[in-house]
């Protein structure tokens, strides 16, 4: 079983509708660690030991924010600067993260189809991710598509509850998963999702 | 008229006044002035003083003891060990070379080799009085020469006390009957080695006294915060250190410097630098004037051919001798030539030196007095030679800018910032500071406080911070910050005021307990004020919101909002609290201020105007339709 860590972050959760519910569904999940970062870090002053603890610790690791103006929340890119330290990640001696597999869950008020090179966002989920995934490649850690949650703002009840639901497999899925190899194949983990729910109907 | 005590004191005050500022006035520091006016009311000019000028001369010798024990208030045993190479190098090179010279001289011109060895030895003293005096004036003391001059000096005042004991040896071999080597004070008699004995003994008193004695002693004074009784202390101090010396028959002047060292690290350093520093300035200047009306013109009158070309000479080979240690010590041309030529005369102490040669009868008094003229003499001269340098010699010759980068190394006792008040809120910035690297001055006038302060390794001073000559000697004129954290309102103004005052370069921050303290800071031109309870409130008020299920992220940008609002409008409410006339009373007036914080909260709503990462209202959505 992979353990894996959520390092969630947004700024306004009280106020994200679509945040709190895809949240709610992972209540239970066994191998699940869920890391508030604006609330362990209101004042931005990150306990890096502590966080690279964390890292040890587990086996997967998450990234899970809003996309505000096409980037992660600022705690997130403080939080890079900070613990992804040189000799740590990377650099000379930096190999405590060789390896380790690290993907995006990103909510976003855009659609899917507003993301590519015809679309209103001009750019697809992934080009809008390149800074991050050097980062992780930096670090040589093993990069994994996103899975979104998106055009938020026109979501129903019933299809963020789909979406929650598709989260909480996701994470199950990852937690059981020995071979992480194949996702690599897919533009967004949520095909992935989408074709494990169809093979199991019969 | 100057027969009585009043008289004499209207006629040395009168001279003095009338003489520093027209000497002031022409380029030629005070001391000139003072010798100057000495000269004008001594036997020979005006007349106003006579015999007396030699009576005079003993009491006004107590400037010197006292300017020694300020000399030794200010040297930190630290500050003493930076300097070590050039007290010991420079100080032996120049005593050494100079009585070796002088010595020899005196031989050719007929002394017997031990008159010659003991004049040597008193006219290879410099003036401590006149070099750091005109130093200080003309605002060198910190410059290489300044650092250089201070070094020999005070090698050669520490030299004193060995050459006071040595000199009943050449006595005790010169004189032939023994009866009549009369040495001052209680141990006239004694045999040599129980004089040396007691010669220790006095040190080690006075050693073991100020550690023991005057430290607590003076911690029960200040205690009564009666400010005459610190002042009565730190006379009584100089004055019993000085009558031991003297039983003893050492120099007063060296005990005093001895009891300033050993007081330099204690919390009083500064008060008592405050206490006594009136009483030097008065007092040397008296000093001056005695040595002014001291000088025999009858005697130079009579040879004036053998006291100036003596006192030519002599100033001559100090000089060269100076010049070439101070070129071994790579001191660029300006700096040596102001180091060279002002310690070139020959100092007080060849005064006490002379006098007890001559008790000793190791030289004839006819020879005493020649070199006793020439010593007042060359006094006077340095003065003039050094404005003869300054206005002649470095315009010409100097390299002035050069030497000005270099002052950085010399002292650096000053801190940038000064900490008034070292309750809670002033040692905690005080550590703050110390763990970012930046050394505070810090002051405080409760000395229990300061004494437990002081075991944990914090540099406090006891005094009352609100005396201009306290932070004077705190080093307001070279700090950046003053930080006022005491409570008592009254003495936060006094200080506000004497600051902006008389250091308009330092910027004045204080805390406020409450935010009529605040306002009354603004008002008295505090640049910035912090109440002490506006951040930890706030902090507070964020936990509680967390604890009631708050995002804490969300609560800290609201503290952060509220924060700034709240500045904002104690700024807008400070002008107008006198609005309702000056009789309203405190208490009112907080209610006030409060009604008028509260109803501005009421009308403007901090958190609604955070608009960020709001998600009802996409930017988005609306061109997305397409």
């Amino acid at each position: 079983m992979n353990k894996i860590l959520i390092l969630f972050a947004h700024p306004r959760y009280e106020k994200s509708r679509v945040n709190r519910a895809l949240r709610r569904g992972l209540a239970g999940l066994e191998n699940v660690t869920v890391h508030d970062l604006y609330e362990e870090y209101p004042d931005f002053n990150i306990d890096v030991p502590r966080e690279q603890k964390l890292l040890r610790e587990h086996d997967i690791i998450v990234w899970h924010y809003p996309l505000y103006l096409y980037g992660p929340p600022a705690l997130i890119k403080q939080w890079m600067d900070l613990v992804l330290e040189h000799g740590w990640a990377h650099g000379e001696g930096g190999n405590q993260l060789v390896g380790k597999p690290i993907f995006n869950i990103i909510t976003s008020g855009g659609t899917r189809a507003s993301f590519a090179p015809d679309g209103f966002n001009r750019f697809t989920l992934m080009e809008l991710l390149r800074p991050l995934e050097q980062a992780t490649h930096l670090c040589r850690m093993r990069w994994f598509p996103p899975f979104a949650v998106q055009g938020t703002y026109r979501l129903s009840d019933a299809q963020l509850a789909d979406y929650a639901e598709r989260y909480r497999r996701l994470l199950s899925a990852l937690a059981e998963a020995a071979d992480l190899e194949p996702l690599g194949k897919f533009e967004l983990l949520n095909d992935w999702i989408a074709d494990l729910i169809r093979k199991e109907q019969p | 008229m100057s027969d009585t005590l009043l008289g004499q004191a209207i006629v040395y005050l009168a001279a003095a006044l009338i003489c520093v500022p027209i000497a002031k006035r022409l380029g030629m520091g005070s001391v000139l002035g003072y010798l100057l006016a000495g000269i004008l009311i001594g036997p020979f000019a005006l007349g106003f003083v006579g015999r007396e000028g030699e009576d005079i001369m003993h009491f006004a010798e107590f400037g010197v003891v006292m300017m020694l024990f300020l000399i030794g208030l200010e040297l930190e045993p630290a500050h003493f060990w930076r300097m070590r190479s050039q007290i010991l190098g420079l100080g032996t090179l120049q005593l050494a070379l100079t009585t070796l010279l002088l010595g020899g001289g005196l031989l050719l011109l007929g002394l017997g080799w031990r008159g010659a060895l003991a004049c040597g030895l008193a006219l290879a003293m410099s003036s401590t009085a006149i070099v750091l005096q005109s130093l200080k004036e003309k605002g060198l003391g910190g410059s290489q020469a300044g650092t250089s001059s201070f070094a020999v000096l005070l090698f050669q005042d520490v030299a004193v006390i060995p050459i006071l004991a040595l000199l009943p040896f050449l006595a005790l071999q010169a004189a032939t009957g023994g009866a009549h080597g009369e040495a001052p004070g209680l141990l006239a008699g004694l045999p040599v080695w129980l004089r040396a004995g007691s010669v220790l003994f006095a040190l080690l008193a006075v050693i073991v006294a100020g550690r023991y004695i005057v430290v607590p002693l003076l911690r029960i004074v200040t205690k009564t915060s009666v400010r005459e009784l610190s002042v009565a202390a730190a006379l009584l101090i100089i004055v019993a250190i000085a009558y031991l010396m003297m039983l003893v028959g050492l120099s007063p002047a060296l005990g005093a410097f001895l009891a300033g060292v050993l007081l330099a690290n204690s919390e009083f350093r500064h008060e008592l630098e405050s206490d006594v520093e009136p009483f030097k300035g008065l007092l040397l200047g008296l000093f001056f004037i005695a040595v002014g009306a001291s000088i025999n013109f009858k005697l130079i009158a009579d040879s004036p051919g053998t006291v100036f070309s003596l006192m030519l000479a002599i100033v001559v080979v100090k000089a060269a001798v100076l010049a070439a240690a101070g070129k071994l010590f790579r001191l660029s041309f300006d700096q040596n030539s102001i180091f060279a030529l002002g310690l070139s005369q020959v100092g007080e102490f060849a005064f006490v030196l002379l006098a007890f040669i001559h008790r000793l009868e190791i030289v004839g008094g006819d020879w005493i007095g020649i070199l006793m003229a020439v010593t007042a003499l060359s006094m006077a001269l340095t003065p003039l030679l050094m404005l003869l340098n300054e206005r002649l010699v470095l315009p010409r010759f100097g390299t002035r800018q050069q030497s000005e980068e270099r002052e950085a190394d010399a002292i650096d006792t000053e801190h940038p910032v000064i900490i008034a008040g070292f309750g809670s809120f002033g040692s905690t910035l005080g550590r703050f500071l110390r763990a970012n690297g930046v050394e505070a001055t810090i002051l405080d006038n409760d000395s229990d406080q300061v004494d437990l302060l002081r075991r944990m390794g914090f540099q406090v001073f006891y005094g009352d911070a609100t005396r201009l000559d306290i932070l004077r000697s705190a080093g307001a004129e070279k700090a950046r910050i003053l930080f006022i954290a005491i409570d008592n309102p009254a003495t936060v103004d006094s200080l506000v005021t004497t600051a902006k005052k008389h250091f308009p370069q330092l910027k004045v921050m204080a805390c406020a307990g409450s935010t009529l303290a605040a306002h009354d800071l603004i008002e008295v031109g505090v640049d910035a004020v912090y109440r002490d309870f506006l951040d930890s409130s706030l902090r507070a008020g964020v936990e509680v919101l967390a604890d009631l299920g708050h995002r804490r992220y969300t609560a800290t940008r609201a503290a952060q909002h509220f924060m700034k609002y709240d500045e904002a409008a104690m700024r807008q409410l400070a002008p107008h609290r006198h609005d309702q006339g000056v009789y309203i009373s405190n208490a009112r007036e907080l209610i006030r201020t409060q009604e008028q914080l509260l109803a501005k909260d009421r009308a403007s709503r901090h958190n609604q105007h955070d608009h960020a990462w709001d998600t009802d209202s996409p930017v988005t959505a609306a061109t997305e339709k397409l």
